[in-house]
């Protein structure tokens, strides 16, 4: 018999219960560690922009929440793909896991960006096509959490709903190209690249990846509680219809 | 630490961050406790998964 994939193994819920709850931890202490190690070298040790001033430091954190908005979007997207396609046990738990996460982050990267344009651009918000398209995004994975919410058999919540993301996945390439395809207003990507000066590129990518390892960590946990709810009703209905059967014999 | 004339901006900004991120920390601990405990509730009544053994 053929050895099974990792993918096959962690198909297995309680397999994945005991690896995610042994992972946890870990994943959490070093996202809390690197948040941390980053906040101090944005407070302390980052110069202000010479244009930008002090205002600089808010790209510490809009920019890895912008990241992970277009990340969880590409996790609900792989896992829906993995639901439809492949019928993964655990497929539909990370799409509807990540939904929430990736909304927030989201939210976080439009906020933290019109406190930013206040003070640089004289106005919280314009629809130019970086903004509008991250906004698109935003009620995008309100729908996917509204459609879920909306139907009750998980089944088919979890089909429909990936229908719907992976549609939405043409959103991804459209916010990444926008500000090239587009004469915006929002500045070119320059995040993580050799333009930035090592002064302010080291405190971005510290927090760039003290914000992944806490997207993973938030992920894990949201999906631990969603295999224990499921396990809860799965239960919780059998028992019913036992005693509903129990009684009909009577 | 002097932040500058758009101090407010740069603190309302992390503000959000603490109390979203702080706000999604704390729902996913207190359903898990939920979740935990339901399924406690239901094995301690002699309710298990066919799965679970026993």
């Amino acid at each position: 018999m053929a050895t099974p994939t990792l993918t096959q193994r962690l198909a297995n819920p309680t397999r994945f219960m005991e690896l995610s709850g042994a992972l946890l931890p870990w994943v959490s202490a070093a996202a809390a560690v690197l948040i941390l190690y980053a906040m101090v070298l944005v407070f302390f040790v980052a110069p202000p922009d010479y244009q930008q001033g002090e205002t600089v430091k808010i790209m510490y954190i809009h920019v890895p929440s912008a990241w992970l908005a277009m990340m969880g979007y590409g996790v609900v997207a792989a896992s829906s793909f993995g639901l439809l396609v492949f019928r993964h046990p655990l497929a539909d738990v990370s799409a509807k896991s990540a939904a929430p996460i990736g909304a927030a982050f989201t939210a976080l990267a439009l906020v933290t960006g019109s406190l930013w344009g206040k003070p640089m651009w004289g106005t919280y918000w314009v629809w130019d096509a970086r903004l509008t398209s991250v906004l698109i995004l935003f009620l995008l994975y309100l729908g996917l959490l509204a459609l879920r919410s909306s139907i009750e058999d998980e089944t088919t919540a979890g089909k429909l709903t990936a229908i719907l993301a992976l549609v939405g996945v043409a959103i991804l390439p459209i916010i990444k190209f926008s500000v090239e395809w587009w004469n915006t207003l929002h500045q070119p990507s320059t995040g993580f690249t050799a333009s930035v000066d090592p002064s302010m590129r080291t405190p971005l990518l510290v927090s760039a990846a003290g914000f992944t390892m806490l997207f993973f960590a938030l992920h894990l946990k949201a999906m631990r509680n969603e295999i224990l709810r499921r396990r809860v009703k799965a239960i919780t209905m059998a028992e019913v219809e036992r005693s509903t059967g129990a009684k009909a014999r009577e | 630490m002097g932040l500058g004339p758009h101090a407010g901006f740069i603190w309302a900004a992390y503000g959000a961050v603490i109390v979203v991120l702080a706000g999604l920390i704390g729902w996913l601990v207190y359903d898990g406790r939920r979740q935990t405990r339901a399924l406690a509730d239901l094995e301690a009544r002699g309710i298990k998964r066919r799965s679970a053994g026993g």
